[in-house]
């Protein structure tokens, strides 16, 4: 439970850190809130050379509006989503759906980029912004890009994002009051989810149904094409290769993302859910 | 609400009383001193161990090389099983002979996280690099997980031994096979799982020991009872014990997984007289996770048959024990689940197997209620099975079959004999505190509306034994001339108040005030005898030991004073107000005060006190826990807890006790479970994924009283530290099976996981729809 040896750098600057990121390249990792990051250290299932900390960096710590979207700075804690004022006004759904990440202390340090970056098909945040139809902001010494999300995951724990870029920012829609649900299930009130299902204005995130982040596109199609919610809510799970584990088999899983979707888009219709 | 008191106490005693815990101020603010936060002199330059653990759960070692490892930073010796002068041990005396544990292994690997070589470094974080760099050759061999595949024998853990087999009670002895259901009208059988526990105290385990120029070896270590850990360290290490001595800092909690000494309590001693130097050791959260002693693990067949008036009229319970790779305490687990098969109920007819078999898995031991639980579940489960066949509400066929008051002392089939008890008495106090009227009320309108939320009743009624190991316990107590008291105890608290307890009665006796009591427990040089702290034993032996002595002490005084007062013994007492003895019923009179004799005079007593029997708490549980029928998930709504152990000391701590006696049974039932792959790799080694509950998954706890004393012992008082666990998983289980037995649902195993409820209501509907 002890590290390998490493060195470690808290760069200043933005710039300052991708410098060093430039320099080390695959050596090197981010450091952010660390909940991901350390453990695996600890267990020794990663040994970076170099561990770059950019948890303090202010100019990545903003939520503010711009144009139809919210900006979001990469380093923003998950308790800063909580309790932002724009956010619960602009785009509801990301600060119930941090809501629900860990424990407080994992929200006070965990932060958006981190987790968008990192690349958890069980991470609650990716599927959330997913469903928003968010972008994500990538920057290295070669410049600046902007990703969809939908572009974003190759596989788990894996991005389009290169060695040596850094998220920098993540971009929702203002979903203002469009009907919007998160349905997180777990046995534990701090586990990951067995099962989560993110709803806002017709679009479904799905959190720990395949390798990555997915969206429930044949429920959205029957959605839009003007089907129930239970018909469209029975549809949640095409297109998924739910994994299995300790908590569900991937049979269980595809039940449980139906019941869940059905709860959530109910819920985002702002029917009252049968027998709740 | 009834109160039976055991005891007519004084007025102004102090016992019964909650008294904060005078420990709790200290642990609750700069924290405790753990073995590893020993900052003692002897212990400085100590070299730090790291163990090289096995990542195959059965494996031959082909080669271990230790070249690169005592070529890293820091690194002072790097040692193998062949530098080391101890020889394999058994870990457990009623084991096959054959199953002998090596402190490091040098052959063959038997579970994943067996110790293989060790690493002594200047400093605790260069140990794991140098640790990686052991290189250990492995060639594999094929893991026993399934218990009933290791029965088979196919594949041997000991092939020495030529069966994995570790022992068997009563199997094919005067088996009375299928007659003994002959006349049961009724009768169902069910294989049923209690699952294997991890115990996971906060403190995980830990040793130091140094070696003094007379040729003795002091070991600061982490176990329940310092005493007879330090017999079984001197045994592995061939050394006389009178030259060990063990000094225990504060314990952070054990759970039955500290009983006695660790192997590497062993090799921590071994290894600081190879090095010349003290050695520390305390083992990471992810070596606990596998090196700890793991708890339950039994796979039962339960069979129970009756008419259909409700009378059960023949029990049998076979029960197959997984020991773990290196058989120890989990050995006479079942030896207590066999005592215990019956329960509460007046069965005519009991039988009961056990066999115990190794698994290239951890080693089972103790884990809170330790082997009594193991029944409970059992006879609780096949309790609501019957009434569920026959259709009878599941709390009146336990009042119909329980033990009745007149019937005590009740010996049992099982050879247990019952101390005190009102089982029914208990039952009906769970039932009327839950409203258990009105909750059936409102199970039955959720079942008529079909919600997705549905109500699950659980009930379950227990007996269990405490004290049961050790019935022998002492106590030193000492006046010093300035007022104050020292107390020493042979117990080993870990988290149970004994500070506080055992303060409180001395000082119901002595009429000096807790604050003055000083309770000394866990070094073996000053307190050389001793059982320490387990099976819930603490108060009804040691509790009683310095309640003895402090009234022995109290004789003594009189004796004393008798002169100087001039008067007769029997005309004085102790004035609780001042601490001095007193003329009995002349106020105003001479008195001399404990401190002044004690100034004169040694004044000390040490008694040892032998109850000579276990004791036999019981209570009723009544779980309310809501179903999402749609998701299987099961929330305990409200649990309502009577237990009974007999005259309460200190109603906080009593209620503590119970309360995480209670998290403990409901996290078994709904959450926590050690899972290993058929390859014997665990799946649940850290906290991510075994299913420890947070206060965010318990209730609300409501607590009933009701005390009835033992016979026992002077005090009448009973064991609580297992109570609440034994009491609480069963009626947990129950009442998620109720909430769907609607369904179709007769049986889950345990844990009653989200996917395990909702497999079994889609397996049950798929059958019905058939």
């Amino acid at each position: 439970m002890i590290p390998v040896g490493f060195e470690y750098s808290r760069p200043d600057t933005v710039d300052a850190a991708l410098a060093l990121l430039a320099e080390h390249g695959e050596d090197a990792t981010i450091l952010a809130g660390g909940h991901s990051l350390l453990p695996v250290m600890k267990l020794r299932l990663a040994a970076p050379e170099m561990v770059i900390d950019i948890g303090r960096l202010a100019e990545l710590n903003y939520i503010r509006v711009d144009g139809d979207e919210v900006a979001i700075g990469g380093v923003t804690r998950y308790r800063d989503l909580v309790i932002s004022g724009v956010l619960a006004a602009e785009c509801p759904l990301l600060p119930a759906v941090a809501r629900t990440v860990g424990d407080p202390q994992v929200r006070h340090r965990g932060t958006l980029g981190g987790s968008l970056a990192h690349g958890d098909p069980a991470s609650d945040l990716p599927a959330a912004v997913l469903a928003l139809g968010g972008t994500v902001v990538l920057r290295s010494p070669r410049g600046t890009r902007s990703v969809p999300i939908t572009e974003f995951y190759t596989g788990v724990f894996s991005s389009v994002k290169e060695p040596d870029e850094l998220v920098v920012e993540v971009r929702v829609p203002r979903t203002g009051t469009a009907g919007w649900a998160y349905e997180k299930f777990t046995r534990r009130s701090n586990d990951w989810a067995i099962v989560g299902v993110a709803v806002v204005d017709g679009r479904v995130g799905l959190v720990n149904m395949g390798s990555t982040p997915l969206r429930a596109s044949a429920t959205e199609a029957a959605l839009a094409e003007g089907r129930s919610v239970e018909e469209a809510a029975a549809l949640a799970d095409v297109g998924t290769e739910p994994p299995a584990d300790n908590a569900g088999t991937p049979e269980y899983r595809r039940h449980l993302v139906k019941v869940l979707t059905r709860r959530a888009l109910t819920t985002a219709a702002g029917i009252s859910a049968p027998g709740a | 609400m009834p109160v039976i008191r055991g005891i007519v106490s004084p007025a102004m005693s102090i016992l019964g009383t909650r008294v904060v815990r005078t420990e709790d101020p200290v642990f609750l603010t700069r924290g405790a001193t753990y073995t590893d936060d020993l900052t003692d002199e002897r212990l400085t330059g100590a070299l730090h161990l790291t163990l090289v653990r096995s990542p195959l759960a059965h494996a031959k070692i082909t080669s271990i090389d230790t070249e690169a490892a005592k070529a890293a930073p820091g690194v002072v010796a790097v040692y193998t099983g062949a530098d080391l002068d101890l020889e394999p041990a058994l870990l457990f005396p009623a084991a096959n002979k054959a199953m002998l544990r090596p402190f490091l292994a040098t052959d063959t690997v038997r579970y994943v996280g067996e110790a293989v070589a060790a690493v002594l470094t200047e400093e605790h974080w260069q140990g794991e690099d140098a640790a990686d760099l052991v290189e250990i050759d492995y060639d594999p061999l094929e893991a026993v997980i399934d218990l009933k595949k290791a029965l088979s024998d196919e594949v041997l853990l000991f092939p020495e031994a030529g069966t994995n087999s570790v022992t068997s009670m009563h199997l094919g002895k005067d088996d009375p096979g299928d007659e003994f259901f002959a006349d049961c009208e009724v009768v169902i059988t069910r294989e049923i799982t209690n699952q294997r526990v991890a115990a996971a105290p906060l403190e995980s385990r830990a040793a130091s020991a140094y070696w003094g120029d007379d040729g003795r070896c002091t070991i600061f270590c982490s176990t329940q009872n310092a005493q007879s850990a330090r017999d079984e360290v001197a045994g592995w290490m061939g050394m006389d014990a009178k030259n060990l001595r063990l000094i225990l800092p504060d314990v952070g909690g054990g759970f039955g997984a500290k009983i006695g000494a660790d192997p590497e309590f062993a090799l921590v001693a071994a290894f600081s007289k190879m090095a010349g130097r003290p050695v520390r050791w305390n083992e990471s959260r992810s070596e606990n996770m596998t090196g700890m002693v793991q708890g339950r693990a039994q796979l039962q067949t339960i069979t129970i048959g009756g008419d259909r008036d409700g009378k059960v009229k023949a029990y049998r319970l076979d029960v197959i024990q997984d020991a773990g790779a290196y058989p120890r305490l989990g050995v006479v687990l079942p030896m207590f689940t066999r005592m215990m098969a019956s329960g509460t109920y007046d069965i005519p007819k009991v039988w009961s197997t056990a066999q115990v078999v190794a698994t290239t898995t951890t080693s089972t031991a103790a884990y809170r209620g330790a082997g009594r639980p193991e029944a409970t579940q059992a006879i609780e489960r096949a309790m609501d099975l019957f009434a569920d066949e026959i259709g009878m509400d599941p709390a009146e066929i336990r009042k119909i079959n329980v033990i009745k008051p007149e019937q005590f002392p009740f010996t049992t089939k099982g050879g247990a004999e019952y101390d005190s008890g009102e089982y029914a008495k208990a039952i009906d106090l769970a039932l009327e505190a839950s409203d258990y009227t009105g909750l059936r009320a409102e199970q039955e309108a959720r079942r008529k509306r079909g919600d997705a939320v549905q109500l699950g009743i659980g009930v379950s009624s227990y007996v269990e034994i405490t004290g049961g190991g050790a019935f022998v316990e002492n106590a030193t107590v000492e006046v010093h001339a300035d007022g104050t008291v020292t107390v020493l105890t042979g117990t080993s608290p870990h988290g149970q108040g004994h500070a506080t307890a055992w303060a409180m009665l001395a000082s119901d006796e002595l009429g000096i005030p807790i604050d003055k009591i000083t309770v000394i427990h866990g070094d073996t040089d000053l307190i050389p005898k001793g059982a320490g702290t387990m099976g819930s034993r603490s108060l009804q032996t040691g509790g009683v030991a310095v309640h003895n002595a402090a009234a022995e002490l109290v004789d003594l005084a009189k004796q004393r004073a008798a002169d100087l007062l001039e008067a007769n013994v029997d005309d004085l007492e102790i004035d609780k107000e001042t601490a001095s003895v007193v003329v009995k019923g002349v106020p105003g009179s001479k008195s001399v005060p404990l401190a002044e004799l004690a100034a004169a005079e040694e004044l000390k007593v040490f008694h040892e006190w032998d109850g000579k029997k276990p004791t036999f708490p019981f209570g009723a549980h009544v779980a309310v826990v809501e179903v999402d029928v749609e998701s299987g998930k099961a929330t305990v709504e409200r649990i309502w807890a009577v237990d009974d152990a007999g005259p309460i000391l200190n109603p906080l701590i009593f209620d503590g006790q119970r309360h995480g006696g209670i998290a403990q049974g409901i996290a078994q039932a709904l959450l926590e479970e050690v899972v290993f792959d058929p390859d014997g790799q665990p799946l649940t080694a850290t906290f991510a994924d075994y299913g420890i509950p947070s206060a965010a998954e318990l209730p609300s706890f409501d607590l009933v009283t009701m005390e009835t004393p033992t016979p026992v012992n002077p005090m009448g008082y009973k064991g609580i530290g297992e109570a609440g666990t034994i009491g609480s998983c069963p009626a947990v289980q129950n009442a998620v099976i109720d909430a769907v037995s609607h369904l179709g649902v007769s049986h889950i195993d345990m844990p009653l996981t989200p996917v395990r409820v909702w497999t079994a209501i889609d397996a049950a509907q798929k059958e019905a729809s058939k």
